[in-house]
């Protein structure tokens, strides 16, 4: 059969021992394939290279001390630097607000004078509760979800669970610690 | 085959839009004068020659050398690039950067392909050399570009030692700290070099230890701070800047002078 196979090499009028046009093609597509295997892997690599498995923010949830630490009529700002987190305490309740002003995203400032909080970027005011009265925001300061820790009785702070306001969410019992 | 007619005709009528015909501007190079337009006309496509001698496309005679040094540049450029979003060039971040480049990045081998592929480019620069060298291709007209290459190989060892200090690793600062001590002994421009003491005005030496070549290279007395980030800036930027500059004149040198390697 090889003899029959080297005759038709010679009848195409190709030089003995050169591959034959059927192990070319088969030889390019492995060399095509394997490179686009290559490139594909390549690819694949720098994009998940782009999303990093280590984070160097603080994490999302944290523990705050204890309902006694917070004085009643006072906003707590000890972790706003850290956490982006007001503790506020009233008579009746101990809740979280999240520092974000709910316009354009900037970190308004608690101006205890003026009993408010006023946002410098473009004027947006919130009273204590987070509910605004003031300036180009369309929505009150959103609450992180607040609980008492079972372990140790502390303060316990979850800023991936909000609580809006306008969706009438403030009133879940995750959303306060009751004190009276 | 009305299928195919309808295909023809989408063809026929994608060919004709204002979009095709702003990027192929001299339609199906079909003839010679059309090749040469379509090479001449996109800038990607004029770096390489319209036509290539037949004994610069045999492997045994250019061994690709030169090549593959682009090549392994193009990749460290490009993965330089990447672990530029990560690594951060100050004392109390750069080891904890970089090890970490290596072990929480997923397949973790962005790190290896940079510090391999230096390695490598490195080595494939001599075996250029070596290759330009025994053909006699660095004979006129080339031996203007050899003196580019020359100068390209310097660029590529001095990428090497800058990258070399960026891991701040106990190994990154006793290597640059003896390589860099090598520039004290500069000629008038070192504080421990020949001639240097003759540079004073009134008896008192302007080349001093905070003063000289090294004191520049490191920005300070010693590898601290100012040397990573001024290693980091040079390595970055600064020399792949001007080694890319001068790789695009080598690459038009070689046309110029008569085309890839071979018998003239």
């Amino acid at each position: 059969m090889t003899e029959t196979g080297s005759t038709e090499v010679s009848v195409a009028g190709v030089a003995a021992g050169a591959p034959t046009r059927r192990s070319f093609l088969s030889w390019l597509a492995v060399g095509w394939l394997a490179f686009a295997a290559g490139i594909g892997a390549f690819v694949t690599t720098t994009a998940r290279f782009l999303f990093p498995n280590v984070l160097f923010e603080p994490p999302s949830s944290f523990k705050a001390g204890y309902p006694a630490d917070y004085q009643v009529g006072e906003v707590d700002e000890r972790w706003k630097e850290k956490y982006q987190i007001w503790v506020v305490r009233n008579t009746e309740m101990i809740y979280a607000l999240i520092t974000v002003c709910t316009h354009l995203g900037c970190i308004p400032n608690w101006l205890a004078s003026q009993n408010k909080f006023k946002c410098p970027c473009h004027g947006s005011g919130y009273y204590r509760s987070g509910i605004n009265f003031e300036g180009p925001t369309p929505r009150p300061l959103e609450r992180a979800a607040i609980s008492i820790s079972p372990e140790d009785g502390q303060i316990f702070i979850e800023k991936a669970r909000k609580f809006l306001y306008e969706k009438g969410q403030w009133t879940d019992p995750a959303a306060f610690i009751k004190t009276t | 085959m009305s299928l195919e007619r309808h295909w023809k005709k989408i063809q026929q009528q994608v060919v004709e839009t204002q979009v095709w015909k702003s990027i192929f501007r001299v339609g199906i190079p079909n003839t010679n004068r059309k090749r040469v337009l379509a090479m001449l006309g996109n800038v990607v496509l004029h770096l390489h020659p319209v036509k290539t001698r037949k004994s610069g496309v045999k492997m045994r005679y250019t061994w690709c050398a030169g090549g593959m040094t682009f090549f392994l540049f193009l990749t460290l450029t490009f993965t330089g690039l990447l672990l530029m979003f990560y690594y951060r060039p100050t004392i109390e971040y750069a080891y904890g950067d970089m090890l970490d480049l290596r072990e929480q990045v997923p397949f973790g081998i962005m790190r290896e392909m940079h510090r391999w592929g230096a390695h490598a480019m490195v080595i494939s620069v001599w075996i250029h050399m070596f290759r330009v060298f025994m053909t006699g291709s660095y004979k006129p007209p080339r031996e203007f570009n050899w003196n580019v290459g020359v100068v390209l190989l310097v660029l590529t060892l001095l990428l090497s030692f800058t990258g070399y200090l960026l891991p701040w690793d106990q190994l990154a600062i006793w290597a640059i700290t003896v390589g860099s001590n090598m520039a004290r002994a500069t000629p008038l421009a070192g504080n421990e070099g020949p001639f240097s003491a003759q540079i004073a005005v009134n008896g008192v030496n302007l080349v001093t230890a905070g003063s000289d070549a090294r004191f520049g290279l490191l920005g300070g007395r010693i590898v601290g701070a100012n040397a990573l980030l001024r290693f980091y800036v040079l390595h970055c930027v600064f020399i792949p800047l001007i080694a890319a500059f001068l790789m695009a004149v080598h690459f038009w040198r070689v046309r110029k002078d008569g085309g890839i390697s071979g018998p003239l």
